[in-house]
């Protein structure tokens, strides 16, 4: 009697390890779907001139993605130049002087900016430039994205500095050395790899971020460099070649699929690599 | 000429380095300042868009089940409860397989193998929306069309009656699922790795089986925590956007099956914003943007504030 | 190619009268760039002469992006594009908010009905059936109203897909314009616009979306510009039109029913071609207007936009037929260069020179 109930539990705890088990492999399906048909359609579309040349007219075979691929590293270069120093420097406040009022009133608002859609930052920033300024741009899409980037910055920012022992802050404010010189030197470079990380993290998401670059910074089929001007991006253009019916636009959303991944996988593998072996290790 | 050249130096230089630590506070509090001002701009220029249909429809506009442009008249409650449905099916889905996935690497699992699978499921998690997307129009929509859907539909419930065309409101909860489980499973795997050895062991030690142990130890005492990633997940997937754009099948009406084609807060903005016809049809979808803030910023609010209570 | 291109593009030059003062010549040997954004209907025709034309004037750039023709109605009005191009004419309320708006139809094209079905029937549907299948009345392809006027075609016991735009699009109002002509419970029910509210059915975002959902969905059907279903081999509906013929969507088809609409033209260029009396003429097309501002108020765009519209109506016509699209009637080239010379910078007309 005992016997079997032992029985039964052991079967059921079998049975659960079996289902959670399971709940792994099925977790690792969707993934591992993704990650084969981005690399091996969109190894299929890549050649020079993918990378290289401006897309054909409409229907027609060829042509490439040099346009988006541009069109991104201006955006994500003007949002790095708008971002980094906001969010690193919202970092450093919060881990100064983040325990007052105003440190938690920041820190607050930070992961709720954090917790903003990009699609609404998206709206923000038509209201702010693209109207007024009668155009779309590199400089609003760029906005957008610096926008989504700013939290994460901070938080990381704050999160590496705060491990810092702040033994090493007093002791270099003990030996005269000024406040800001003691915050900047000393802090952030024993904290440079944490921030790395971050700053990674940051570019990684901006980089594949799609929904504000809409309405923001629009679409550009030439080359362009002017952040007053819209601009071409590898997310938009995967966006709009995928719902295209050309098989060509769509082996290229593949492809331009397949770059913006490295991109992200390259900047995902530097953030950990920045930590590495620091004791301002990310993980718990 | 009382004091001497060096000392007069050195006067200089600390007056100077006091100039620099206040600039150097007041730079700081100035960039933590603009974190609040981004929000604060994102929420006015938001507001400000939106002022005509607000002034139009004001709070009633939550309610509407209209959203017909040709004659001007808009209301948020069908992509209010598209992105109700597609969040619920997609925590549906995402809940047991990531709670389930988290027991096990944390629980079953040798420390090994949680290292190995825990950095691809949280790479999964920087996978863009966009690429997700592209995935589900071309991989998992014909699946949906072919295989799923005519399945269930054979069930004659009503929730799942229609014509199986792969894109609609559950292929956007599948789409959901998948981007959201990454989180939810690392976020479980930390609440559920957080809970106290003690509570293991003394239910190991009644003689309790490793399960049994689980459901009555570890499950209770990470409890409010998993809630709390749950709601942070739920966050997520109700802001997301282009992926469920790309599957969703946009279309304005009140979702009657999950079968049926819809769209969410986000995907609509997506798909009409730079292709609205009129003003209050420009100011219906940035009200539809403000409907989609206050949601989320409720729920992330609610989330963080039980995760930290569990976690820390 | 190449030679033929550059001899066009010689003739071209030739052609076109000259601006009225020095045009400044780009500071840098970076091109100006000019930024439309409209209709997906005309995106074929419109990406490669935009391609093209950069070697009849390499000092512009002309950046177009297909966002829908209601899209480029708002975004000239809010200027924030230099140019705008629909198929559907801005209605009295929007043209009341900016009446310096022109309308400058640069070509005409057909909305084919496309569908997907596996044996790739060719097949005839009436006014009715058209506005059944969009108003869901008509749910499986072989519905015996199908079939009565398809007699001896196979139809498959497939449910109807029904595909329709999800963004604000000129190609939705021409279709529905038709349907609204042809069909009172249409007229009641869904009216017209470039925005509608569906009864049924899947948006695509612009054409390109419907011909993907077009392609990727057996039994889909959707309405589409002819060129879309043509570059995909999508197989596409005769309809019966006034004259009671069954008319298949072709350039000459489309040529006919701009035919009898250009004689009765309005001054301000705004007209439906759609239901025409015409024989031989293919009942659901329109024209695609150019949309800008008669007052220009940038030294280097605005004489450029003013040269290419000038090139586009003359020498430009000739990259319509071989897309699909159907050039000008000529009265109506006459009635848009009278408009085109009528754009001004700074109060003075940009072109002057040489008539036609």
């Amino acid at each position: 009697m005992t016997q079997s109930r032992w029985a039964r539990r052991a079967a059921t705890d079998a049975a659960m390890t079996w289902l959670c088990g399971l709940a792994v492999a099925v977790t690792l399906v969707p993934l591992v779907s993704l990650l084969w048909m981005v690399v091996a359609r969109g190894a299929s579309a890549l050649s020079w001139s993918f990378l290289t040349s401006l897309p054909k007219p409409v229907g027609e075979v060829g042509g490439g993605v040099g346009n988006g691929i541009i069109g991104s590293a201006l955006l994500l270069g003007l949002a790095a130049t708008i971002g980094l120093p906001v969010g690193i420097g919202a970092g450093l406040f919060l881990a100064a002087r983040g325990d007052g009022t105003a440190g938690r009133t920041v820190r607050f608002l930070a992961e709720i900016l954090a917790g903003v859609p990009s699609v609404v930052a998206g709206l923000a920033v038509y209201a702010l430039l693209v109207r007024p300024m009668h155009r779309f741009s590199a400089l609003a899409g760029s906005l957008a994205l610096a926008i989504l980037m700013v939290p994460m910055l901070a938080r990381g920012t704050e999160e590496t500095v705060r491990m810092v022992p702040r033994d090493l802050f007093e002791a270099s404010l003990g030996l005269g050395v000024a406040e800001w010189k003691s915050g900047l030197l000393i802090v952030a470079r024993t904290a440079a790899g944490g921030i790395t990380t971050a700053v990674c993290l940051a570019l990684a998401r901006a980089a594949g971020e799609t929904a504000p670059l809409l309405f923001t910074a629009l679409g550009n089929q030439f080359w362009n460099l002017r952040p007053d001007q819209p601009t071409a991006s590898l997310p938009v253009l995967i966006f709009n070649y995928a719902v295209s019916p050309y098989p060509d636009w769509q082996k290229q959303a593949w492809g331009a699929a397949l770059l913006l991944l490295v991109l992200v996988g390259v900047l995902n593998a530097a953030a950990r690599l920045a930590t590495r072996g620091r004791f301002a290790g990310g993980g718990r | 000429m009382g004091t001497s050249l060096p000392a007069r130096r050195r006067l200089a230089r600390r007056r100077l380095e006091r100039t620099g630590d206040t600039l150097y506070r007041d730079a700081l509090a100035a960039f933590g300042m603009s974190v609040a001002a981004a929000l604060g701009i994102v929420a006015a220029e938001s507001a400000k868009l939106a002022a005509p249909a607000l002034r139009r429809f004001g709070i009633a506009f939550v309610g509407s089940t209209q959203w017909d442009p040709t004659a001007d008249r808009f209301g948020a409650l069908p992509f209010l409860a598209g992105t109700v449905l597609t969040s619920a099916e997609a925590l549906a889905l995402a809940l047991p397989v990531g709670l389930g996935a988290a027991i096990f690497l944390s629980e079953m699992a040798p420390a090994r193998l949680r290292a190995m699978v825990r950095f691809p499921i949280e790479m999964l998690a920087a996978i863009p929306s966009v690429i997700v997307g592209l995935w589900g129009l071309f991989v998992l929509a014909p699946i949906m069309r072919t295989r799923v859907e005519p399945l269930l539909a054979r069930t004659g419930l009503p929730i799942l009656s229609g014509t199986p065309v792969g894109v609609g409101l559950l292929a956007a909860g599948v789409v959901l699922a998948v981007m959201v489980l990454p989180t939810l499973t690392s976020l479980s795997l930390d609440v559920v790795g957080a809970v106290d050895r003690a509570q293991r062991e003394g239910l190991y030690a009644l003689g309790a089986t490793r399960w049994e142990v689980i459901r009555r130890g570890v499950l209770p005492a990470a409890k409010s925590g998993l809630f709390g990633a749950t709601v942070l997940a739920l966050g997520r997937a109700l802001g997301e956007t282009m992926a469920v754009a790309m599957v969703v099948g946009n279309s304005p009406d009140m979702p009657h099956s999950l079968l049926a084609t819809g769209g969410t807060l986000a995907s609509v903005i997506a798909n009409e914003f730079t292709e609205a016809v009129s003003d209050l049809h420009e100011a219906a979808l940035a009200e539809l943007g403000l409907v989609l803030l206050a949601l989320t910023l409720l729920l992330s609010i609610g989330g963080r504030l039980l995760l930290r209570r569990s976690v820390r | 190619m190449r030679r033929l291109l550059v001899c066009l593009a010689i003739a071209a030059c030739t052609r076109t009268p000259l601006p009225s003062r020095a045009v400044p010549a780009a500071p840098s040997a970076t091109p100006t760039l000019v930024n439309g954004a409209g209709s997906t209907f005309v995106f074929p025709l419109l990406s490669k002469v935009f391609s093209d034309y950069v070697r009849v004037d390499p000092r512009v750039r002309f950046n177009y992006q297909s966002i829908g023709s209601g899209a480029g109605i708002r975004q000239i009005t809010d200027r924030t594009v230099d140019f705008g191009a629909s198929d559907a004419p801005l209605t009295d309320e929007q043209l009341a908010k900016a009446p310096d708006i022109l309308h400058l139809p640069i070509v005409l094209g057909a909305v084919a009905v496309a569908y997907n079905l596996p044996s790739k029937p060719a097949l005839r549907l009436t006014p009715d059936l058209l506005a059944g299948l969009y108003l869901g009345e008509i749910t499986r392809w072989n519905d015996p109203r199908i079939a009565a006027v398809n007699p001896g075609v196979s139809l498959p016991s497939l449910p109807v897909a029904v595909i329709h735009r999800a963004d604000g699009s000129g190609t939705t109002a021409i279709f529905t314009d038709y349907l609204a002509k042809v069909s009172p419970t249409w007229a009641q029910k869904v009216r017209h616009g470039t925005a509608v509210r569906w009864p049924v059915g899947i948006g695509g975002k612009g054409n390109e979306g419907v011909a993907g959902q077009l392609m990727s969905l057996p039994g889909a059907v959707g309405y589409v510009e002819l060129a879309y279903a043509v570059q995909n081999k999508l197989p596409v509906a005769s309809l019966a039109n006034r004259a009671g013929e069954w008319i298949a969507p072709s350039v000459a088809s489309t040529t006919a029913a701009a035919t009898g609409a250009a004689a009765s033209m309005p001054d301000d260029l705004r007209v439906s071609v759609t239901d025409p009396p015409g024989v031989g003429a293919y009942p659901i097309a329109g024209f695609t207007d150019i949309l800008v501002f008669r007052g220009q108020t940038d030294p280097v765009k605005g004489p450029a936009l003013a040269r290419f519209l000038w090139w586009e109506i003359h020498d430009g016509q000739r990259e319509a037929e071989p897309l699909l699209y159907a050039p000008l009637p000529p009265a109506v080239v006459a009635k848009v260069a009278v408009k085109i010379r009528s754009i001004t910078l700074a109060g003075k007309p940009i072109l002057v020179g040489q008539p036609e």
